[in-house]
């Protein structure tokens, strides 16, 4: 029988592993992401999980263990946060390019200085052009789904790269929530065990990760953009399949929301998705057509989907929670990168929000909304980027 | 456990070659002798970790190498973190049979790898960490180590290194670790031997191979054995071991405790282009350092716990 805990993203995410039957687990603790590896930690010792557990000595080691393990053959997980992430992007770089599928939670904290360890996408976007994929987690349920999910996805030999699953820290990891844990056999059919096509083994002699000259790096570089492209359909067959077994689906590559008939469209990534959803339904009671789309796949970027929410509707009001210093919001870039060269595009306003943990609730989005929709009226977007509450 | 347990002449050595012809070391290399010895060592049933160094080189570039076993390199500082992952894995396949090996150079081990080594070591991982310490970084073109000597022409001390060479046999001995020992490939009954107590015991195992570089040292392609016996017979570089905390001087450096024995420093760092801007008080000085450490050693040799 399915079962329903109330419990903490972190815990699910723990509990998540343990359904996948994660075989090596390389773990560094930080704020916020602790809880995850405290309770693995438990699991393991309790003998729930069947694992070899490697308490390393910084993030960057875990990362290269896990590299390690995973090439050795076995199922591989960690889970990290803010500037344990940064510190492991050398070897993340090594890990998707030597296209090996590691799952990993990263808790999404802001990166300092000053000290912050709330909430903020600066940390995982700053990874975004390592070759992992991105997902961006809107609940408790949609956590544990993701993991089941992303090593059915990183598994198959079309794909075989590392997956990151971004939640907000606290926001999620540290709120409770009901969640649906499905019964293991089923789990267990519906991802099997991992089964590499190659890995380290004197029995078949390989040198991984050898020098690679200019005469072939292109090829295998473009190796990985076929497997991106791969994912991106993938993405979605993988989230309906997940569907017709356990009963959640999340979207797949973009979550919509009310979007068919929408004027305006909010544009979010993660729990700001979920609160536009009651921003959405607030204001279609005054009469105004707006929807939602929450992408919850930032790479693959979703541009085919972005394409087509673009062609019926007048207007994105896009909102980070990270920016790019000197440029704008990640997704609003993205978004404006996807729809290059396309007919008719919709205005696009970007808005900065939550940065470093500050809430976005229903209300911070309403207000948004409005401003938006004053300036699709007026047909004319007066700011590009508008950081959202700030302090003059 | 008495080294002759392990082999007693070359003549036992298998003639299985498992370092292939083609690699691309540099003529007259002491890390190819030592990866030579090392696989001779140890057979085929071996997963080599190997970060960047001149080791991720010498296979050879994609699609071919020049290692018949399975290769795992890796970035510069996470020999340690990825042989624990090996590890672990091997463990949860069952695999019982397989040695993993870090080999790693000097800049690897003693600088940037240091973190990742000291964290294996102190998760007791079971693993032969190999330092194949040719005293600078060679891949990069002769720069300045934490393994340099003192007094040592690199790239980025051109005037001679001002420092002294860290001791990292000391710093692995407190870690506790089962096993330490160091070794020369001008020497290779001693460094077979150690390699294959190392395999028997559990635990991690942490070998200090010194390897003379003529691309780095400035002497010539031939000299490299005859360097590497002087550096032992000088007393430079001293083949002991460290076994579960208790010190060993091993053949033939326990003959020469005697100061008497010893050569004077000087024939080995004449040899050496990388030691031409040496002073008369560099070179006494240097002779001073080699005499202390013996003193050390003598009292420590035999059993004596570090």
């Amino acid at each position: 029988m399915a079962q329903t805990v109330i419990d903490t993203a972190n815990h699910i995410a723990a509990y998540a592993a343990k359904a996948a039957r994660v075989q090596v687990i390389a773990a560094y603790p930080i704020t916020p992401q602790t809880s995850i590896v405290e309770r693995i930690a438990e699991l393991v010792e309790s003998g729930e999980l069947d694992a070899e557990y490697i308490r390393v000595e910084s993030e960057h080691s875990a990362m290269a263990a896990c590299i390690g393990a995973a090439a050795t053959g076995v199922r591989t997980f960690t889970a990290t946060a803010s500037h344990g992430l940064v510190l492991m992007h050398e070897p993340l770089h090594w890990a998707s390019g030597s296209r090996l599928p590691i799952v990993m939670p990263v808790v999404n904290r802001a990166l300092g200085p000053g000290w912050n360890i709330w909430a903020d996408y600066t940390d995982s976007m700053s990874q975004r052009d390592t070759g992992w994929m991105q997902f961006y987690c809107a609940d408790n349920q949609e956590v544990f789904d993701t993991i089941i999910q992303a090593y059915k996805l990183c598994e198959n030999e079309r794909v075989l790269l590392p997956v990151m699953i971004c939640l907000e820290g606290f926001i999620l990891s540290h709120t409770y929530m009901p969640v649906k844990i499905p019964d293991q056999e089923k789990i267990d059919d519906f991802l099997p065990p991992y089964k590499p096509k190659w890995f380290l083994d004197v029995n078949n002699p390989l040198s991984h990760a050898n020098i690679l000259s200019p005469d072939w790096y292109m090829e295998f570089r473009y190796m990985m953009q076929e497997a991106m492209e791969n994912a991106k359909q993938l993405i979605p067959e993988i989230d309906k399949e997940y569907g017709k077994y356990f009963g959640f689906e999340h979207g797949g590559l973009i979550e919509k929301y009310k979007c068919e008939d929408a004027d305006l469209i909010l544009l979010t990534m993660g729990t700001m998705g979920s609160e536009a959803k009651i921003t959405v339904n607030n204001l279609r009671n005054e009469g105004l057509k707006v929807g939602s789309a929450r992408v919850r796949v930032f790479r693959p970027f979703p541009k085919e989907e972005i394409r087509k929410l673009a062609e019926n509707t007048q207007m994105f009001a896009i909102i980070d929670r990270g920016i790019s210093f000197g440029m704008e919001g990640f997704l609003a870039e993205e978004t404006k990168a996807s729809l290059c060269n396309q007919k008719d595009q919709p205005l696009i306003a970007g808005f900065i929000a939550g940065l470093g943990g500050r809430d976005v609730t229903f209300k911070t989005i309403e207000k948004i909304a409005k401003k938006s929709l004053q300036w699709m009226r007026r047909g004319r977007v007066e700011k590009e980027t508008v950081w959202v509450d700030l302090r003059k | 456990m008495e080294l002759t347990k392990f082999m007693r002449s070359i003549k036992e050595l298998s003639k299985e070659e498992y370092l292939l012809r083609g690699h691309t070391a540099c003529a007259g290399c002491g890390a190819a002798i030592g990866l030579r010895l090392l696989f001779k060592a140890l057979g085929n049933k071996v997963i080599l970790v190997v970060p960047a160094c001149c080791s991720s080189v010498i296979p050879g570039p994609y699609p071919y190498t020049s290692f018949a076993v399975p290769v795992q390199n890796i970035i510069f500082e996470a020999t340690g973190a990825t042989a624990s992952g090996v590890v672990a894995a091997l463990r949860k396949r069952g695999v019982k049979d397989v040695t993993v090996v870090g080999w790693a150079g000097d800049g690897g081990t003693f600088d940037i790898g240091i973190q990742a080594l000291s964290g294996a070591a102190e998760r007791e991982t079971d693993f032969i960490y190999i330092c194949y310490d040719n005293e600078a970084y060679g891949n990069t073109g002769i720069q300045r180590s934490g393994a340099t000597p003192y007094g040592a022409w690199t790239t980025t001390t051109p005037t001679g290194k001002k420092e002294r060479k860290k001791n990292m046999p000391w710093i692995m001995a407190a870690h506790r670790i089962p096993y330490i020992a160091t070794a020369c490939p001008s020497y290779p009954l001693d460094f077979i031997k150690k390699l294959r107590k190392a395999k028997e015991i559990r635990g991690t195992k942490f070998i200090h191979l010194l390897s003379p570089c003529p691309t780095g040292w400035r002497y010539d392609t031939s000299k490299t054995v005859e360097i590497g016996r002087l550096a032992v017979q000088t007393g430079m570089w001293t083949l002991f071991e460290i076994e579960y905390g208790k010190f060993r001087l091993n053949s033939p450096s326990s003959r020469l405790v005697d100061k008497t024995r010893r050569k004077p420093v000087r024939e080995y760092l004449k040899l050496q282009g990388r030691f031409r801007n040496l002073t008369e008080e560099g070179i006494e000085k240097i002779q001073e350092w080699i005499d202390e450490d013996w003193e050390r050693y003598r009292k420590l040799d035999s059993n004596q716990y570090v």
